[in-house]
């Protein structure tokens, strides 16, 4: 009697030690597309998560999963996570938009953070960097490098966000090379780096000398490399293994001040539902370095329209433009608002090919 | 669209490229399942062959002891199975289901130190000569090595299938174990054998993609191609010319869209990302209308557990 009254206690109280620590601890989760070692995106939204963890220490606690599909696995993924006792949990890629929302319904006192979606709710945040941004200063050097004029795109899958890109970096080369042609190319993967392989090569086999890439893995930058003559940019990440030549420049995306503020955020208790979109100014964006295979005039010119669109002086989607089809977009002097931007489905004047449904 | 950007030797260079990875890992699940062994993890096996093949090449600088040590990794990991499905007698299914699992996670595991690292690399062979040769010499003798190694060994196995003792023996263990057993023939071990020369030739696939397409090391960079070899077993209906054709079919799609639509195309993506599987699908029919299901040339024992006391 005494015994098991003596250990029933010891259990009540290891019990409430356990549960007042996991009290304590804010439990921050994340849902990656690809593998932390892929070198790109998913790389860039870890190295975030180590920040936090390097920011607040035992105070939190962090876990991942890798890989997820995009779809019904992702929800099933989350769910798990947020019965895992998750306060905060962020899923870092389109394709998540919908599981999140759906998983976000079930459990109301969890936050949830999606990337580069725009489906919120009352415990749903979406942020998402500008890229676009980044892309414009990738199309002037690209429009200024390129000796055949034909610039291949390898894009991953017909969203606003690729979309984007591509029409930014498209008008910024056509500003500065008035002869230069878009070839893009839909791997529809996020991460193969076989087929990403394969799309480079095919872009450089059919004439094309710049690579520009929104998928994640370095295999483009490798096969530039082999071919010789072709100069790439690192996407999300440096990318810097492949620099001077052919990585010339990259955008490298910085999660880390936006993960520990939201999840500063959860622990206040001060958390709400926002939408971030930040670009070159707040620091989500980051041009890497652009490296000495780069004439030093075009250089300059480059960091100019970088800090032109840093101070917020220059938007690079500023009239006049029209659509692909000729109608007027913008009227001159005019800058797109972030509603059409968000929802972009149609390609600017001057690109020939067709966007697939 | 300007399809004259497209050079059609370029192409059918890339094409034989693109296509070497699933053609090795193929032509050895075809010899497995050949002996009467379903193995599902042709994924794993290639995987783990692109990281250790990856890793030694980067420690030797040498392309050929990576590639040596991808085949000893592969073969290690289909021993895994040999045993567990020969002698601890386990489902064929879930065992290979499992050891692809277990090949991804170990891969990475390996692979930790090795993300964004460069490969040595690997030189183009000129066979003299013949790469001289206007038009073909560009196609078919400016490669690497292993792309003639690929070729090589299809006409190996073939031959050994349809010529030699050992090959016969073989084919009798996949067709009817108990027949082959009661003359006298070690059915685990030639199975094991089978199973193990599958892993090897997994393994150097899967090191093709990490030495010379990719090259380089990236966690998970296999990305299905595992299963497209075990695909075109079946497409081949187990027969290893079949195999190469089926092979450099899905490269050869898989290359041909991506030039297409760098050359503007109109056409769809999607039809054309679909063009493979439908083109199997429909030899699948082609086949199987009309003739006994043995036409399909499966081999009978195929997934079947042997015990001796049965």
């Amino acid at each position: 009697m005494k015994i098991t009254s003596i250990i029933a206690g010891a259990a009540l109280a290891l019990g409430l030690t356990s549960a007042a620590m996991a009290q304590d601890k804010t439990k921050v989760g994340f849902i990656y597309v690809g593998p932390v070692g892929d070198g790109g995106w998913t790389y860039e939204h870890n190295q975030g998560r180590l920040a936090l963890e390097a920011e607040f220490g035992d105070s939190i606690e962090t876990v991942y999963r890798e890989s997820v599909p995009e779809g019904a696995d992702a929800e099933r993924a989350l769910t798990e996570m947020a019965l895992g006792g998750a306060d905060l949990i962020f899923t870092t890629s389109f394709g998540y938009m919908d599981p999140t929302i759906n998983v976000a319904k079930k459990f109301p006192n969890v936050k949830f953070e999606h990337a580069t979606g725009f489906k919120r709710a009352e415990n749903v945040s979406t942020y998402s960097a500008r890229f676009y941004e980044g892309r414009a200063v990738q199309g002037l050097i690209a429009g200024r490098m390129t000796k055949t004029n034909k610039i291949g795109y390898i894009a991953s899958f017909p969203i606003p966000e690729v979309i984007r890109g591509i029409n930014s970096a498209y008008i910024h080369a056509k500003k500065v090379n008035p002869d230069v042609e878009f070839n893009v190319v839909w791997a529809y993967t996020w991460f193969d780096p076989a087929k990403e392989a394969d799309a480079a090569n095919a872009l450089i086999e059919t004439g094309n000398d710049v690579i520009l890439q929104h998928t994640d893995s370095t295999a483009p930058q490798a096969a530039a490399e082999k071919a010789g003559n072709v100069i790439t940019f690192g996407q999300a990440s440096d990318m810097s293994e492949y620099a001077p030549y052919p990585r010339v420049s990259s955008i490298i995306d910085d999660w880390a001040p936006y993960y520990i503020a939201r999840t500063k955020a959860v622990m206040d208790g001060t958390w709400t539902s926002l939408d971030t979109w930040d670009g070159i100014g707040a620091g989500m964006v980051g041009i890497g370095e652009i490296s000495d295979a780069v004439p030093a005039d075009i250089k300059a010119e480059a960091e100019a329209l970088r800090d032109a669109i840093a101070s917020g002086e220059y938007k690079p989607f500023t009239g006049p433009l029209n659509k692909q089809d000729g109608s007027v977009w913008l009227a001159e002097g005019e800058t797109a608002d972030d509603g059409t931007l968000a929802g972009m489905g149609f390609y600017v004047e001057g690109i020939t090919s067709e966007i697939p449904n | 669209m300007d399809l004259s950007v497209i050079n059609p030797l370029v192409l059918l260079a890339s094409i034989m490229v693109a296509s070497t990875p699933i053609l090795l890992a193929a032509i050895g699940e075809m010899v497995v399942e050949k002996a009467g062994v379903l193995n599902l993890g042709v994924e794993g096996m290639m995987i783990t062959g692109a990281v250790c093949g990856f890793v030694i090449a980067v420690q030797t600088s040498s392309p050929l002891l990576g590639f040596v040590a991808a085949a000893f990794g592969g073969a290690f990991l289909a021993l895994l199975f040999g045993v567990l499905t020969q002698y601890l007698l386990s489902n064929q299914v879930a065992t290979g289901l499992a050891l692809t699992l277990f090949g991804l996670g170990l891969s990475s595991l390996i692979g930790q130190g090795y993300i964004g690292i460069k490969a040595p690399v690997t030189n183009d062979v000129f066979i003299p000569i013949l790469a001289d040769i206007p038009i073909l010499g560009r196609i078919l003798f400016q490669h690497d090595l292993m792309v003639y190694f690929s070729i090589g060994l299809v006409a190996a196995v073939w031959a050994v299938l349809k010529y030699s003792r050992v090959g016969l023996i073989l084919r009798a263990v996949g067709e009817n174990h108990d027949a082959a057993h009661a003359l006298g023939y070690k059915v685990i071990r030639i199975r094991i054998f089978a199973i193990m020369f599958g892993g090897a030739c997994a393994g150097l696939g899967g090191a093709y993609l990490s030495l010379v397409r990719v090259p380089q090391w990236t966690e998970g960079m296999t990305a299905g191609a595992g299963w497209i070899a075990l695909a075109i077993v079946v497409f081949a209906s187990w027969r290893p010319w079949r195999v190469l054709l089926g092979a450099y079919l899905f490269g050869g799609v898989t290359v041909l869209q991506l030039n297409l639509q760098a050359a503007g195309l109109a056409l769809p993506v999607e039809y054309l990302s679909m063009s493979p599987y439908l083109i199997t699908i429909l030899v699948l029919v082609i086949m199987s209308a009309g003739r006994r299901r043995g036409a399909l040339g499966a081999p009978a024992a195929l997934g079947r557990i042997f015990h001796a006391s049965n």
